[in-house]
């Protein structure tokens, strides 16, 4: 439409990004849905708003939202996905139990009201250009999510520990069988995922707010990333970060009657008759 | 006044004890404490307004010292989870476990539904100060709920089409909720403004939550209108208003809100970016009447924060029962006399600092002021009043019957006339 | 043998145990309306209905090994059809019942023949998906659901004016359903189910036609949440899109699972346990959500097998120290 719009469409999708990420990752490797990754991304959000106002320090908000969203999701993994190990639907199911208890626990510490996190100055304002006034910190946005999908590009395919994540989305049972301790690679992957959810409610949180039922919303989003691009697939996240942030935009303005269906319609179309997505693989 | 946990519990026991064989509860006359069920979402998605309801509802009974007409008064408390199922539930156990006189509260328009269809059946009377969908004093009331305290949506925003158009706008666009009550709030502006002459040139409705409100603001940003109206409750209106800002749109372009868009509850958590939104209620904190600056005071020294809408109307409601149920000497056992008294009730001493009476659909006249958000003294920002209309009816100044005659506003028909 | 499959039931014993529990259940049950206040009456209406849901979750759950999580939009679907045919569409309350478990019937084979190729985790979430789409629709339709405000009416009339009448009614309606089920799980054709569930190349390389069970299966078990839906109309006179919400459909599921899946009469155990802790816990608090999060997560660690289920495996495992000495 305009190229107000199409930065409206690639903003969200890259905060879209950088949440559903980690999500793919978790999927990907660790074949857990891990349905508890939006109560993540809100607890992130609101430990990054709580710092962010105390301190003043966007960058300490920022360590502070993954270090503690990794945190729980070492306890997670640790203190209860372990003794449901092997069990696809168990793990499922535990893990919205756990979404359950976060989103309450969320509303017990900080109250329903609606929250912000702070933005640094020098991000906040709008740039000109081209005859379009645009938010300075959506931009910013935007490049987290490609410093985020270079990042993890970098890692996945230039470390030895991204060697034996693609290896072990691809085939546990052989990694594991190689002697290499898998299960250190999971936890770390288990909590770089949890983390980056954590950064996007930080980032989320300061141009869409913070507020109790953000966890699903951000967490049905992530699923149809996952499910449109694949599971465990980088580019695939990319790809279906792109296109659901785009058509949910061009979706409000073209159809707002239908504003759920443009999301759900497509993921539901694809679980029927393409469940690996785009880019995933068979287990 | 009796803690809800330990009075249920009791209540439990006592009709575990006496159900075999004496299935119904027979009670003293006009004796042992009047008991209020209050209704109100403490979980879910309108949580912190939940709260509020809750605190300005309690702030008054404790002022009054928790009796009335030598009668205890006893709160018994329910989440309704911003949920109808779980509101009609909670509604059922105030009053066939609990046995409460009333029932008051309640905050979305779907819970204040499925409750007052509950109570349409058996006669229990019902207090919705906050519920604000047009209908339940207008085509579809029912005798025992009344709005005490409380507002129909449009009410508020026929007075603004007016004062929008003697502002000297010309073409205004619209953005709310897709929802009734945002649809009868921009209906009640875009009516009122069109009958003048006005011209209503693009009305957007997003849904309910929406998180990012950029493409829309793309839209108004090109509409060429004189002013922009937003109707917003919550979380919604904390981003419109931030993105709005944000988006440069904010000094550019004069933005008019519904009165729940810059109500504390929304403005308390944010910066300078409400300055200058313009809205119509019946209540304004920042009024320098003496009765509502009290109010304001106590307000702040008891729960650290400036009333909202919830806790203002809430406390009013409070005080309209009591001085309905002193008419009645205490009496909330007599129903109809009673829920007349509620009705012929005139509240002299409401926080407004003006009385208020009830029509006759049920529903308040309130004086409405357009407000404007400015900056106090202390940096926080508040909602001050610039003019006043006096005297308006959820009619506003139609004939209620022919009023009623023409279907209720929606989406579809949002009454503006070219 | 193993512990999967089981041996018909040798008469004489088993059966004297069905002749005499079952009667003497259904007997207790129908004596409660006239025991308890009629408010405990009402949330006994309440578990009956949603134990039929939660066992209707099971059938194909537990017998077909499907999990699904649009369950609770099948029920709403029904509710609504229900009361729109009765408040809009004027038609006697039976009728309107009728018409609503059809319309979730339809519904549920539509999403079978959707869902057919997937299972686990990819059905649960096409199932989630497409429980979202029913969600987003009564939501939006808004000339037909009503939006977000839902649709009201008055439907008990007549003789279910009153709790008690209403608890026997939905009683009677419970009891045939469950009935249905039980037949349905132990049929030739629920057999079948279960070898699918156990080995689903094994039962297509005998010649089954897999995809057509899986179909069936679900299009039977939507019309039983259908069922519940229809009786939840009468009971609440109200429906809304919380009704189809997927809060809903995971209660369904909490429910079949507490009790045990794969154990039908489990699920109105579940039931009992999920709505009667509710109660209980409201009392006190306001955090149920968390209770029922925590207690999500503690059943799935220690007793996935659900409450029924882990009671049946004590029982045989004591039958079978017994047997052996």
């Amino acid at each position: 439409m305009s190229l107000f719009q199409l930065l409206n469409g690639l903003t969200f999708a890259a905060l879209l990004f950088v949440v559903a990420s980690g999500f793919t990752l978790i999927f990907g490797l660790l074949r857990i849905v891990n349905l508890a990754h939006g109560a993540l991304y809100l607890f992130g959000g609101y430990v990054g708003y709580t710092v962010g106002t105390h301190t003043g320090s966007f960058a300490l908000a920022a360590v502070a939202a993954m270090a503690s969203v990794a945190l729980i999701g070492l306890i997670l993994d640790q203190g209860l996905l372990r003794f449901v190990r092997g069990f696809e639907l168990r793990q499922v199911l535990l893990t919205l139990g756990v979404a359950f208890m976060l989103n309450d626990l969320a509303l017990v510490i900080w109250g329903g009201d609606t929250f912000t996190v702070p933005v640094p100055s020098f991000l906040q304002g709008a740039i000109v250009q081209f005859g379009v006034f645009y938010p300075k910190f959506r931009l910013f946005v935007l490049l987290v999510g490609v410093l985020v999908f270079v990042g993890l590009w970098l890692l996945l395919n230039r470390t030895r520990l991204g060697a034996l994540i693609r290896a072990g989305v691809d085939d546990a049972e052989m990694v594991e069988a190689s002697g290499i301790n898998i299960r250190r690679v999971f936890l770390l992957t288990f909590m770089l995922g949890s983390a980056l959810s954590g950064l996007g409610g930080l980032l989320g949180g300061a141009f869409l707010t913070l507020y109790p039922s953000a966890d699903s919303e951000i967490l049905v989003f992530s699923l149809a990333v996952v499910i449109i691009g694949g599971r465990g697939s980088l580019e695939g996240a990319a790809i279906g970060s792109l296109f659901i942030g785009l058509f949910n935009t061009f979706g409000q303005v073209w159809f707002p009657e239908l504003a759920y269906f443009v999301i759900f319609g497509p993921m539901a179309l694809l679980l029927a008759f393409r469940p690996l997505g785009l880019f995933g693989r068979a287990a | 006044m009796m803690d809800r946990r330990q009075f249920l519990k009791t209540t439990a026991g006592a009709t575990a004890a006496t159900a075999i064989g004496a299935p119904a509860i027979v009670q003293a006359q006009g004796s042992g404490p009047i008991r209020i069920g209050l209704l109100a979402p403490l979980t879910g998605v309108v949580a912190s307004g939940g709260r509020e309801m809750v605190d300005g509802f309690t702030m008054f009974w404790e002022q009054q010292g928790g009796t009335l007409a030598g009668r205890k008064v006893e709160i018994v408390t329910e989440d309704d989870a911003s949920n109808p199922d779980t509101a009609l539930q909670k509604a059922r156990r105030l009053v066939e476990q609990a046995n409460v006189h009333f029932l008051c509260g309640d905050l979305l328009a779907n819970t204040g539904l499925a409750v007052a269809n509950y109570v349409k059946g058996n006669g229990v009377p019902y207090f919705i100060p906050i519920i604000a969908a047009d209908d339940l004093t207008q085509r579809a009331r029912i005798p025992n709920v009344i709005r005490i305290a409380g507002y129909s949506a449009s009410q508020t925003t026929h007075p603004l089409g007016d004062w929008a158009w003697k502002q000297g706008f010309k073409k205004l666009a619209t953005i709310g909720q897709d929802y009734t009550f945002g649809h009868e709030q921009c209906a009640g502006l875009a009516r009122v403004f069109s009958e003048n002459g006005g011209k209503v040139v693009q009305q957007l409705w997003h849904p309910l939550n929406t998180a990012d409100f950029s493409p829309y603001l793309g839209q108004l940003a090109g509409a060429g209108v004189d002013a922009v109206f937003t109707m917003q409750t919550g979380a919604d209106g904390t981003r419109f208003i931030q993105q709005w800002a944000n988006f440069g749109l904010k000094g550019r372009i004069p933005l008019m809100g519904s009165m729940n868009c810059t109500d504390q509850s929304v403005i308390r958590t944010m910066g300078a970016e409400p300055e200058g939104i313009i809205t119509p209620a019946h209540f304004a904190e920042g009024s320098d009447n003496p009765a509502t600056q009290k109010f304001v005071k106590d307000y702040e020294a008891k729960f650290s924060k400036t009333p909202s809408l919830y806790g203002f109307s809430m406390y009013s409601g409070a005080m309209w029962i009591a001085r309905a149920l002193e008419k009645v000497r205490g009496e909330a056992e007599n129903r109809a006399a009673f829920l007349d008294a509620v009705r012929t009730t005139e509240l002299t001493d409401s926080p407004l600092g003006t009385a208020v009476r009830l029509d006759a659909y049920g529903n308040p006249i309130y004086d409405i002021m357009i407000r404007k958000v400015v900056k106090r003294g202390d940096g926080k920002f508040w909602n001050v009043p610039t003019d006043t209309y006096p005297g308006v009816s959820q009619f506003w100044k139609y004939d209620p019957e022919t009023y009623m005659k023409q279907p209720p506003y929606s989406r579809t028909y949002q009454a503006i006339k070219t | 043998m193993s512990a999967a499959t089981k041996a018909p039931a040798a008469p004489g014993r088993a059966d004297l145990k069905v002749v005499i529990l079952v009667p003497a259940a259904l007997l207790a049950l129908a004596v409660l309306p006239f025991v308890l206040p009629t408010y405990q009456v009402s949330v006994a209406t309440q578990i009956l209905i949603f134990a039929v849901l939660a066992m209707s979750i099971d059938v194909l759950a537990g017998y077909a090994g499907r999990t699904s999580l649009c369950h609770g939009a099948i029920f709403g679907v029904s509710t609504y059809v229900v009361l729109y045919g009765s408040t809009v569409a004027g038609l006697p309350v039976l009728a309107s019942m009728v018409v609503g478990v059809l319309a979730a019937t339809v519904l549920a084979a539509v999403f079978g023949v959707l869902a057919v190729r997937t299972s686990g985790v990819y059905f649960l979430l096409l199932t989630l998906a497409l429980g979202l789409i029913v969600w987003g629709v009564c939501l939006r339709w808004t000339a037909v659901t009503g939006g977000e405000n839902g649709l009201r009416g008055q439907l008990q009339v007549g003789a279910f004016a009153q709790p008690r009448a209403l608890y026997l009614a939905v009683l009677a309606g419970a009891a045939v359903m469950s009935f249905g089920m039980w037949r349905f799980v132990h049929s030739p054709f629920g057999l079948t189910l279960r070898g699918i569930k156990d080995s689903e190349s094994r039962m297509r390389s005998l010649g089954y036609n897999v995809p057509l069970h899986l179909v069936i299966a679900f299009t039977v078990s939507g019309f039983f949440a259908g069922m519940a839906g229809a009786m939840y109309a009468v009971f609440n006179n109200f429906v809304s899109p919380s009704t189809v919400q997927l809060s809903q459909s995971v209660a369904g599921l909490l429910m079949a699972i507490v009790g045990g899946i794969g154990t039908l009469f489990g699920s109105v155990v579940g039931a009992f346990l999920i709505i009667a802790l509710e109660q209980a816990v409201s009392l006190y608090t306001e955090r149920w959500l968390m209770v029922l999060g925590a207690m999500f997560v503690l059943i799935m660690i220690f007793a996935p097998e659900g409450v029924v289920g882990k009671a049946r495996a004590l029982l045989a495992r004591s039958a079978q120290r017994r047997g052996r000495q």
